[in-house]
């Protein structure tokens, strides 16, 4: 149809061509009903809400930069001498694995670059998620009704971790070499099934001729294909319960506030993601990463100090590192304590986040949803817990980096490791302490705002010659901002007898479960929030002191 | 001038003087001191013997032992050669200022001369490796890319791929190759100082040596290329991690703050 | 408030007080931290003043126009900078002027539309905030009631319940097919054998130096040097190098005899000449810095330390067991192995014994 006759028709009262083609899309997609929902979403506006959108516009910057570097990448194990471009590598024997991933770099324009936003973006990828997966755990964000969407974004932290790390294996070089040997021993150290899976991992003997196009296939196809599925169903999920919001004037358990995504949302999220590309890009162009040339092919009679793997292992090389030495002989077996319990470890303490919110539901016994965010000063016992948590993770992280520790502030690299064994066993006890009582401070504080008012700086003399300072008091934005969190009660066990005299049988779960709500929500635990008595007798009165 | 005058009567004035006074004395030491005067010849070798034994007693007796025979504070240098003498002196570990898990690297306290006597007079005491030539150190004739695998080999263990530095036990690590001079680098593996063990020439071959300090050349100089931007201390994933969190997560939460910010109001008129 | 969780197994009394929802600017006079409902809107200078708006809009086109020309320049340097060109840029150093310049015109080009699009929203767009209401995700009890009855309608209509044979037999194939996947598995790779606890050491190999590649002889071997040695006959462009150098890869330091404390270790060694396995017995890294006043030797990936002066013991770090020694000897003046290793090396297994 040309465009004459269209106008025409519009002319005569038929609608304009892009409501057709709508039109004809709604006939067969239904993409009417769909977008009446989902238009004018509103979403809250809040920068910690965006590392979420960070960590996503990462991993579509690594899948379209992934997917160059596999135009030129070779993975294969075949032994090759180099002769491209750069000098100090001529005449070296090789992996084609090592030799394309040089190629990329000094002989493909712009293959540097790319291979340098890929790397760069995985890693601001996995600090995105683990911030991100902070912020909602800090601000209760995982509580009824996105607990699934929680396990959903942890898995993707995993599987991300893991993507990585087959990706930083890929070339083959020095460093990510050790790595793989890392993991032939960690295979190794497997009670009964061990050297099986060895051999059939490596397709016999370390470092064989198979691992590297297996781990190929991990890292281009199946890790991503998992995530890609997970990610969908995580934004799906996003949607579907519409965000959550911080507590503020006008924000209710039932009301979503903020922008509606036509148009502000779309041109500030779809900007967002040119703005991350564009910082990643200029990170890339000027900051080096993982520089293969550098570090040489792999060997495995080789070896560099500092052979640490990428930020988001060090957390594993730290347990690794710090473990004593500890092995078994028993009835002609051997098991390696050194490296299983480390092993062993690393996922526990990750599953230990990640089933926090199912223990946090069950010892408040809360069934309800919740949309509306927690102040983190308001819930001193988990974010007690998440601070603990975070204690053992990078002390975990500096043990991983011990030897740089070491090198860069002079100390001994055993000092340092003693200190690690200690503090991640110390630390997050200390950490727990103590942001309890920073939580339980800043409480008392906003109370003391509620009831006084706030501290104005301005010094006024009493007629009687008293110095006072003037507290303003609060507008109602914000006396109800402070005082709108819940404060649950402890839960109860109940007397031990019932009415007739017999003892009634309380089971060992229930105990543990009222100690818990009591060490959550028990006197102790919690500064009351003023009442409304309180205040109007307070500011009924006269003098704000 | 103006301003010059205006404070000569300044509190300070008279420090700055002396400190100049000083500078230029020092300099001037400096550039007319016997520097080069040490002939090959057997006279001259001889005297130099005796100049190095003189400084040798003052300097390095209390912990090596009249005789060079060591004490309990120091190793025995009889048989360690010239080369020995010439690093541990000419990098400025020796004279040691304290003792410590590892002697330090530091501005050197002899001058060439009197370096060049106390390797004499250490020399004299037992056979040892002698001062490598320029040839055997300059990069003629040198494969860098054998180098580089050699580097690997043998070096890269302790001092990182590219020659950055490495901890060892309690405190001990190997230093940093960066703006070391070749012959030092050279000196250092014919003679293992402090707890680098010695690659004689029957472990790495004298072409091995010159290889290896071609390739640090290469990797490893002020002009040493970093193709992909900075290097970020060449010490791999651990900086590139805190890199990533500082500028690339923080960057991006720095704009992320300026998209979520409320746009400023128009002010109530 | 949404109320739609069942409490059972908790007492009424024990859930929070319930908070009141104040939608709009509803006050009550007698509580002062009530909700006062959403602020009204402010407008921004861009809404009542036209000229900012223009401003506004001037900018966002602006930095659209610099992403164009970002592009542009991106094309231009692609073309036109040669791929080895390396230019020296303060302070980052002697770096690749392509990468440079492509990084930072494609930052450019993409940052300015990000930047655009974002001030757009910000500036030119309603910033009228909108309150949407929630609805609660659990299905109503009519909604409840009419799929559970459906699904008995189906389990009922499909038998599965009442005829126990097909669904234990259905169970029994579904368990039994995956079987086939992992059968499959069984070609990945050859079974241990005795592959991990041989290497090509044994009786009579020469030592070969991995630097000169030139048989060793003991006067090669100074006390405090370090030397590294493959056994003869493998060679670098061998297919299976790596293989075997990841097994047979050694480390040679002469100690004074007087300060070997193990008495096997001196028996194994030459003159103080002893060799150890290079590999790491935590999880195989070429373990191989060699303090020569102390004797020990620290692996670089997990800091587990030997002394190399008391038959390779573990003195720190996560290593379980001692470093392997290899029995040498000499004949013909050349260092060889008197014997294979006899343990096996590397880390540990379940059938290492």
């Amino acid at each position: 149809m040309s465009n004459e006759t269209s106008a025409t028709t519009t002319r005569r009262g038929q609608a304009p061509r892009g409501e057709r083609i709508a039109d004809w899309a709604d006939g067969r997609l239904g993409i009417y009903s769909l977008a009446k929902s989902n238009m004018r979403k509103i979403f809250p506006d809040h920068w910690s809400f965006m590392l979420g959108e960070v960590a996503l516009y990462s991993f579509i910057i690594i899948i379209l930069t992934g997917v160059y570097l596999t135009l030129f990448f070779h993975p294969s194990m075949a032994e090759v001498t180099y002769h491209g471009s750069y000098v100090p590598m001529q005449g070296i024997r090789m992996t084609q694995a090592f030799e394309s991933t040089l190629d990329i770099s000094f002989d493909v324009r712009g293959g540097l670059l790319i291979r340098q936003i890929h790397h760069w973006a995985a890693l601001v990828f996995l600090a995105a998620m683990m911030v991100h997966m902070m912020r909602v755990f800090f601000t209760g964000a995982f509580r009824k009704p996105r607990e699934v969407n929680w396990l959903f974004g942890f898995l993707l932290l995993v599987l991300g971790m893991f993507t990585g790390f087959t990706g930083y294996s890929l070339p083959d070089d020095l460093l990510s070499g050790t790595g793989v040997r890392f993991i032939e021993g960690v295979i190794l150290a497997m009670p009964l099934v061990g050297s099986y899976l060895q051999m059939f991992i490596f397709g016999g003997e370390f470092p064989g001729h198979d691992i590297i196009p297996r781990f190929f296939t991990v890292h281009v196809l199946l890790l991503p294909g998992i995530m890609l599925g997970l990610l969908v169903a995580h934004l799906i999920l996003v949607f579907y319960h519409k965000h959550t919001q911080f507590p503020g004037a006008g924000k209710t358990n039932t009301n979503v506030v903020g922008m509606p995504l036509l148009p502000v949302y779309m041109a500030k999220a779809g900007g967002f993601f040119f703005l991350v590309f564009g910082v990643i890009s200029v990170i890339a162009a000027v900051a080096s990463i993982n520089p293969v040339w550098a570090i040489g092919p792999y060997r495995p009679d080789q070896v560099s100090t500092g052979a640490q793997p990428d930020w988001y292992m060090g957390f594993a090389e730290g347990l690794v590192r710090v473990m004593p030495g500890w092995e078994w002989n028993f009835l002609g077996h051997t098991i390696n304590f050194g490296v299983l319990i480390p092993i062993l470890l690393f996922p526990l303490v990750l599953v230990a986040i990640a089933v926090y919110p199912f223990v946090e539901s069950w010892v408040r016994g809360d069934k309800r949803e919740h949309h509306i965010l927690d102040r983190p000063r308001n819930v001193p016992t988990r974010t007690g817990f998440g601070v603990a948590w975070l204690i053992a993770y990078f002390v975990m992280l500096i043990g991983g980096g011990n030897d740089l520790w070491a090198t860069h502030f002079h100390l001994s690299i055993n000092s340092i490791t003693w200190f690690v064994r200690i503090a991640f066993f110390v630390g997050p006890v200390l950490g727990f302490i103590a942001t309890k009582r920073i939580c339980l401070g800043l409480q008392r504080r906003d109370k003391d705002k509620v009831l006084h008012g706030r501290e104005s700086g301005i010094i006024k003399r009493l007629p009687h010659g008293e110095f006072i300072e003037v507290h303003e008091p609060l507008d109602q934005e914000q006396l109800h901002f402070l005082t709108q969190h819940e404060q649950p009660e402890p839960l109860e066990l109940g007397p031990e007898v019932d009415e007739n005299g017999v003892r009634r049988k309380i089971k060992r779960s229930q105990k543990l479960r009222a100690k818990l709500s009591k060490s959550y929500y028990g006197e102790d635990n919690v500064i009351p929030k003023p009442t409304v008595e309180e205040y109007k007798e307070i500011t009924s009165g006269h003098g704000h002191h | 001038m103006k301003k010059l005058s205006a404070r000569r009567r300044h509190p300070l004035a008279a420090l700055v003087v002396l400190l100049f006074a000083l500078a230029v004395t020092g300099g001037l030491y400096a550039a007319f001191a016997p520097a080069d005067k040490a002939q090959a010849d057997d006279t001259a070798q001889s005297l130099a013997i005796k100049e190095g034994k003189k400084l040798y007693a003052v300097g390095c007796a209390s912990c090596h032992g009249t005789g060079g025979q060591g004490t309990s504070d120091g190793p025995s240098l009889v048989g360690v050669g010239a080369a020995a003498v010439d690093f541990q002196v000419g990098t400025g570990r020796m004279p040691a200022q304290q003792p410590g898990a590892q002697v330090p690297r530091k501005k050197p306290i002899y001058n060439n001369a009197q370096r060049e006597q106390l390797a004499a007079y250490v020399a004299s005491l037992g056979a040892g490796p002698t001062i490598p030539e320029k040839s055997q150190y300059n990069s003629e004739g040198a494969d860098i890319a054998k180098g580089g695998e050699l580097f690997r080999t043998n070096c890269a263990q302790c001092h990182n791929f590219t020659g950055k530095g490495g901890a060892l036990t309690d405190g001990k690590f190997a230093p940093t190759l960066e703006g070391v001079d070749p012959k030092h680098i050279y000196e250092a593996m014919e003679t293992g100082p402090q707890n680098m063990p010695s690659f004689g020439d029957g472990s790495l071959s004298k072409q091995n040596k010159k290889d290896i300090i071609a390739y640090l050349g290469a990797v490893n100089g002020d002009e040493s290329e970093s193709p992909g931007g900075l290097d970020l201390g060449g010490l791999g994933p651990v900086s590139e991690g805190l890199f990533g969190y500082i500028f690339g997560l923080g960057a991006l939460v720095a704009v992320a703050i300026w998209v979520a910010a409320r746009t400023t109001k128009a002010k109530k008129s | 408030m949404s109320e739609t969780g069942r409490h059972e197994d908790v007492p009424e009394e024990n859930l929070p007080v319930e908070r009141e929802a104040h939608e709009g600017a509803v006050t009550p006079a007698d509580d002062p931290f009530a909700d006062p409902g959403l602020p009204a809107h402010e407008h921004r200078k861009q809404d009542i003043d036209e000229r900012a708006a223009k401003r506004s809009e001037r900018t966002v086109a602006l930095l659209f126009l610099v992403s164009m020309i970002a592009t542009v320049a991106f094309i231009a340097a692609y073309v036109a900078i040669p791929i080895d060109k390396i230019v020296y840029i303060w302070p980052i150093g002697h770096i690749s002027a392509l990468n440079f310049a492509l990084g930072l015109t494609l930052g450019a080009a993409l940052f300015c539309i990000g930047a655009g699009a974002v001030h757009w929203a910000r500036t030119l767009m309603s910033d009228v905030e909108v309150a949407d209401d929630r609805h609660p995700i659990e299905a109503s009890p009519e909604v409840k009631a009419k799929v559970l009855a459906d699904f008995k309608v189906g389990a009922e209509e499909s038998g599965f319940g009442r005829r126990k044979l097909i669904r234990n037999t259905m169970f029994g194939a579904l368990a039994l097919v995956p079987l086939s996947g992992v059968v499959l598995l069984r070609d990945l790779g050859p079974l241990p054998g005795t592959k991990l606890r041989t290497t090509n050491w044994k009786k009579g190999v020469r030592l070969v130096n991995q630097s000169t590649n030139l048989p060793l002889r003991p006067e090669d071997i100074a006390v405090g040097s370090l030397t590294f040695a493959k056994p003869e006959g493998l060679e670098e462009d061998q297919e299976d190098f790596n293989e075997k150098i990841a097994k047979d890869a050694l480390m040679l330091v002469r100690i004074q005899p007087q300060n070997i404390k193990d008495k096997q270790e001196l028996a194994w060694s030459h003159e103080g000449i002893v060799a150890y396995s290079k590999i790491c017995t935590h999880v195989g890294c070429p373990i191989s810095l060699y303090e020569q006043q102390t004797h020990h030797v620290l692996c670089p990936c997990h800091q587990s330390t030997f002394d190399l002066s008391d038959g390779g013991r573990v003195i720190f770090g996560p290593a379980g067991h001692a470093l392997p020694q290899l029995h040498i000897t000499v004949k013909d003046g050349f260092l060889e192995a008197a014997s294979g290793f006899e343990e096996p090396v590397g880390p540990s297994f379940w059938e290492r014994g």
